[in-house]
């Protein structure tokens, strides 16, 4: 039954995608945030997904799925904002923000909510498919 | 005297299978829509259903004549994947993935009516054999 594969190939995109919608909510949730008492401000991170193939043969190119391969850190220096008033101010007053872009943030999230839907719509399809041919000769 | 009454059963049931393999690559070109350096790969239908039910050359086949050769791999219904083919890509993409999600969802859609009227050949077909067999 290869149409079975679908629920895995789409559901492991699925969850990947949600992984990443994840990672888009937390670097939005922090876009504000300032640095710690350490210096160090949130870094936006990002998710970079891999191919798996997950066919029953190992080299079957037909079953990819995918997989989050590594969540990266955002290495730009945050944004730096004179406040003197602030108390996480340092003795410049400067107060260093996360470096959170909220557009690009959006972008993303709209791009794998797209996704993901994109995938529960092939496995919906796949399994109304396998129903009707469940019912075969009846 | 029943091979004549199950061969065309036997073809419409290579191009189920084949039907279904298909719609499996299209799900995993779609799962993979945002990997980086994914490659979309396309059946060539005509070739693959030619190939499983015997009735044209098979296209070139890769073997492994050395030991150090990657073993050639089989699809999951017997079927080899040389009718694979990769798909071009309309519009170059910054991350090297030339999955073309348009294309990819008509694909999908015709794929799956052409699912379904092969399930109906086989349906009507069993239906007029039953009839036949039961002389009513």
């Amino acid at each position: 039954m290869s149409m079975m594969n679908i629920f895995n190939v789409s559901g492991s995109a699925a969850s990947a995608q949600s992984q990443r919608l994840n990672v888009v909510a937390s670097n939005l949730a922090n876009a504000d945030t300032v640095a710690g008492p350490d210096g160090q401000a949130y870094k936006a991170r990002q998710v970079t997904f891999q191919t798996e193939l997950m066919g029953a043969n190992r080299n079957d190119p037909t079953a990819a799925g995918v997989k989050v391969s590594t969540i990266s850190e955002d290495q730009t220096a945050g944004r730096r904002v004179h406040d003197p008033k602030h108390p996480s101010a340092d003795a410049d007053g400067y107060v260093t923000y996360s470096n959170v872009n909220a557009v690009e943030e959006m972008v993303n999230m709209i791009s794998a909510s797209r996704s993901y839907q994109n995938n529960i719509e092939v496995m919906n399809t796949a399994k109304s498919l396998l129903l009707k041919t469940l019912q075969l000769g009846s | 005297m029943l091979n004549r009454l199950t061969d065309s059963l036997d073809f419409q049931a290579q191009a189920l299978s084949l039907r279904s393999e298909r719609q499996r690559l299209i799900a995993s070109n779609i799962a993979n829509a945002d990997t980086p350096g994914y490659v979309a790969r396309e059946m060539n239908f005509a070739q693959a259903l030619k190939e499983a039910t015997g009735a044209g050359q098979p296209a070139a086949k890769l073997t492994a004549s050395a030991p150090g050769h990657i073993p050639v791999g089989t699809g999951s219904s017997g079927g080899s994947f040389s009718t694979l083919m990769y798909a071009s890509p309309s519009q170059t993409n910054l991350d090297r993935n030339t999955v073309d999600m348009d294309r990819e969802r008509a694909s999908f859609a015709d794929n799956t009516v052409k699912y379904e009227a092969t399930l109906r050949f086989i349906g009507a077909n069993v239906k007029t054999t039953l009839s036949a067999i039961t002389g009513q």
